[in-house]
């Protein structure tokens, strides 16, 4: 059974409220059957460290990955990870996490994938739950197993694929990456070589719009206003605009992607999750680069 | 196939990891960032002296020293909210510092890939922790001359 909706003023103005919650309404419901929160963080160790009571672990690179091909995990994979974190279709999956919740809402945009249908980013992620003095433990969470429906990944709706994003061309494209990425000064996020690429700059005609400008300092999402202030008259994007959105790997541009789509209410748009790490190797297609789109 | 040899107490750490079942080389690892000392003054001050090692996910710095008897000490410093960037620091700190530069220098690179974290950690990941040790070798040559 579905939660209540989190009521605070703030989150009303939203175009999907009922995509996200605050620390408050977690801390509030954290007892509550039908609820499983989940933290996933870019540090597969932070969650030992400590976590909200009770939530489960769910990390991107050992989890939601196929372990062989470039992909996510398929309907069973998903099915059997959902079951064994105790995760039922009907449940409210409340997702959390590190750094302005980037992973969490790449692993929310995973979960979307399978059309899990209570979905929730808790705002602020995990650095405002502890700012705010919230209990943590260290005890790993173990909930019942579950049986968790087999579900065909639908890739169709929310994910673009690289043939698409160049038959997209023309149309208004997000890169999220820093500025130093965008141009093709750095080949790599900085501090992140590992995963770089074999040739600098942006798809022609993409926008540059770093992924964090969406945060505010205490890593919960801009108000409405201040994101339809960048997205809407900044970089003149309309809501009914075919929209897809770029980083390296995807994960950046997830959190853009749950900005857009749930916060602004787009309802067109597509995260590419090959992003840089796949169009900056591929041969012959269309790279520009410098500060201009 | 064979099998690299470790220095006895890299060696330790490694059987230590290989002994234990799935989960339980986290809690290990965790273990391993706790024990990480902090950086002493003379570096906490001049956090300019020590080396950016950017291969990992979350900044990491790191100081070599090499003593007139060639004994080597490394220093890192990596935030609190990265435990495993600093796990992998404690680790490189538990197995090589004060060992000799000859015994620092013949740690076979693939060191970070005998632990049995691939699927817990992810490969990726653990590059960090190849990238630290290379950079550790580097230095101890370079100041060797």
């Amino acid at each position: 059974m579905a939660l209540p909706y989190d009521s605070a003023a703030k989150l009303q103005e939203y175009a999907h409220p009922e995509m996200i919650v605050t620390t408050e309404w977690v801390a509030e419901h954290l007892e509550d059957p039908g609820l499983v929160v989940a933290e996933s963080d870019e540090d597969v160790l932070l969650y030992e460290t400590g976590h909200i009571p009770g939530a489960v672990k769910l990390d991107w690179h050992t989890e939601l990955n196929d372990p062989v091909t470039r992909d996510y995990v398929d309907g069973p994979g998903f099915a059997r990870l959902m079951s064994d974190k105790g995760i039922s279709r009907d449940t409210t999956l409340v997702l959390y996490g590190d750094r302005n919740n980037w992973w969490a809402a790449y692993a929310l945009w995973v979960c979307s994938l399978f059309g899990h249908p209570d979905l929730r980013l808790m705002d602020g992620g995990r650095a405002k739950w502890i700012a705010e003095g919230r209990p943590l433990s260290t005890d790993e969470a173990k909930r019942p197993r579950t049986d968790y429906p087999v579900v065909e990944r639908d890739d169709t709706q929310i994910r673009a694929f690289q043939d698409q994003v160049l038959a997209h061309l023309g149309q208004p494209l997000i890169d999220v990456r820093s500025a130093g990425e965008y141009t093709g000064e750095l080949l790599h996020m900085p501090d992140y070589p590992q995963e770089g690429a074999l040739r600098g700059g942006h798809i022609p005609g993409a926008r540059n719009v770093p992924w964090a400008r969406a945060a505010a300092e205490d890593a919960t999402f801009r108000t409405r206003a201040e994101l339809e202030a960048i997205y809407l008259s900044e970089v003149g994007l309309r809501p009914e605009d075919d929209v897809v959105v770029y980083c390296r790997i995807g994960e950046r541009s997830s959190h853009t992607w749950f900005v857009l789509q749930h916060l602004l209410g787009f309802p067109h748009v597509r995260n590419y999750d090959g992003s840089w790490t796949e169009w900056g190797n591929s041969v012959r297609v269309p790279i520009t680069r410098g500060d201009s789109p | 196939m064979t099998t690299p040899t470790f220095n006895p107490r890299l060696q330790e750490i490694v059987d230590d990891f290989n002994a234990m079942a799935g989960k339980e080389r986290l809690q290990l690892l965790l273990e391993f960032s706790q024990e990480l000392p902090a950086l002493p003054d003379r570096y906490a001050e001049h956090r300019d002296l020590l080396e950016p090692v950017p291969e990992c996910q979350s900044p990491l710095f790191l100081a070599v020293e090499v003593e007139p008897d060639t004994t080597v000490h490394l220093f890192f410093d990596a935030p609190l909210e990265a435990p495993t960037t600093r796990g992998f620091a404690g680790i490189l700190h538990a197995g090589l510092d004060g060992l000799n530069a000859d015994e620092v220098l013949a740690t076979p690179g693939e060191f970070s890939s005998q632990l049995g974290l691939q699927d817990l950690v992810s490969p990726l990941r653990l590059r960090g922790m190849a990238a630290m040790l290379a950079r550790i070798k580097r230095q101890i040559r370079e100041q060797r001359g």
